[in-house]
């Protein structure tokens, strides 16, 4: 069916076609993104439960567990699972962040458009920065 | 139909969303606590290794806030995903059928987390 034109009702979400025209302030960019990293960490959830139980269960595991990451596994090289690690700590850091700036608002009601921008640039600012660093120790180090 | 916004908005009933609201936060805040005291242990003094990390989960203080931090992250993923899959998913089956797949995901995992952590 050719709708493409057709206008969102009222009521109606806009489509993604139509809303990816519009260009996205800051702290929609932080809301976006604050959904994306929670849908990456849900999707990565036996990754990370994967790493927590070889890393803790022994010594043995605990080696099998750091040698993923050096060395890799007969299927994946090692800086792969770097990667996926790094995601989990960017979208962690994002998360994380993003969610206290929310708490902030809820707790001070600070809803003035000035403190969203501002807050939202701090949360950019903040979880790529150490995002970075962190992945500088993690691929380097 | 009943009004959604306005003063005069129906502000009563099942799953109206402050208990989600809720819920989201308070488990947010203790992730939050949790996540202070894993790097406050992780940056003592002492070569990180397996003894100094499994070191940090043998204490029993320890093990019951992971449990508990675990039962946080089960509630705030559902009540996220759920807002995710109300926002995108318009078809009621396919909404359903993703939602059980959510909490039959979420559940396993727990599960896993949770005999891992008790069986240090």
């Amino acid at each position: 069916m050719a709708n493409t034109a057709r206008k969102a009702r009222p009521g109606e979400n806009m489509r993604l076609i139509d809303a990816l025209g519009y260009r996205l302030p800051l702290a929609g960019l932080v809301s976006i993104l604050h959904r994306a990293s929670g849908l990456v960490m849900f999707v990565l959830l036996p990754f990370i439960i994967w790493m927590f139980d070889t890393s803790v269960t022994s010594e043995i595991s605990y080696s099998q567990f750091t040698s993923v990451f050096r060395s890799g596994t007969g299927l994946l090289p090692g800086w792969f699972y770097k990667l996926i690690a790094l995601a989990l700590i960017w979208s962690y850091l994002h998360h994380l962040l993003a969610g206290l700036r929310h708490l902030w608002m809820d707790a001070t009601h600070a809803v003035t458009k000035e403190f969203g921008r501002q807050s939202a640039v701090v949360t950019l600012a903040v979880s790529i920065v150490l995002t970075l660093a962190l992945g500088a120790k993690l691929f380097f180090f | 139909m009943a009004q959604t916004f306005g003063s005069k908005r129906t502000v009563v009933g099942a799953h109206y969303g402050l208990r989600d609201w809720l819920s989201q936060r308070v488990t947010a805040s203790l992730m939050a606590l949790f996540t202070l005291a894993l790097i406050v242990q992780v940056l003592m003094p002492g070569e990180m290794g397996y003894d100094k990390w499994a070191g940090i989960f043998s204490h029993q203080w320890m093990k019951v806030l992971t449990f508990v931090v675990i039962v946080a992250l089960l509630v705030h993923v559902w009540v996220g995903v759920r807002d995710i899959l109300m926002d995108y998913v318009k078809s009621v089956g396919a909404r359903l059928t993703l939602q059980v797949a959510t909490i039959v995901w979420l559940v396993g995992c727990a599960g896993w987390a949770i005999q891992v952590l008790w069986r240090l």
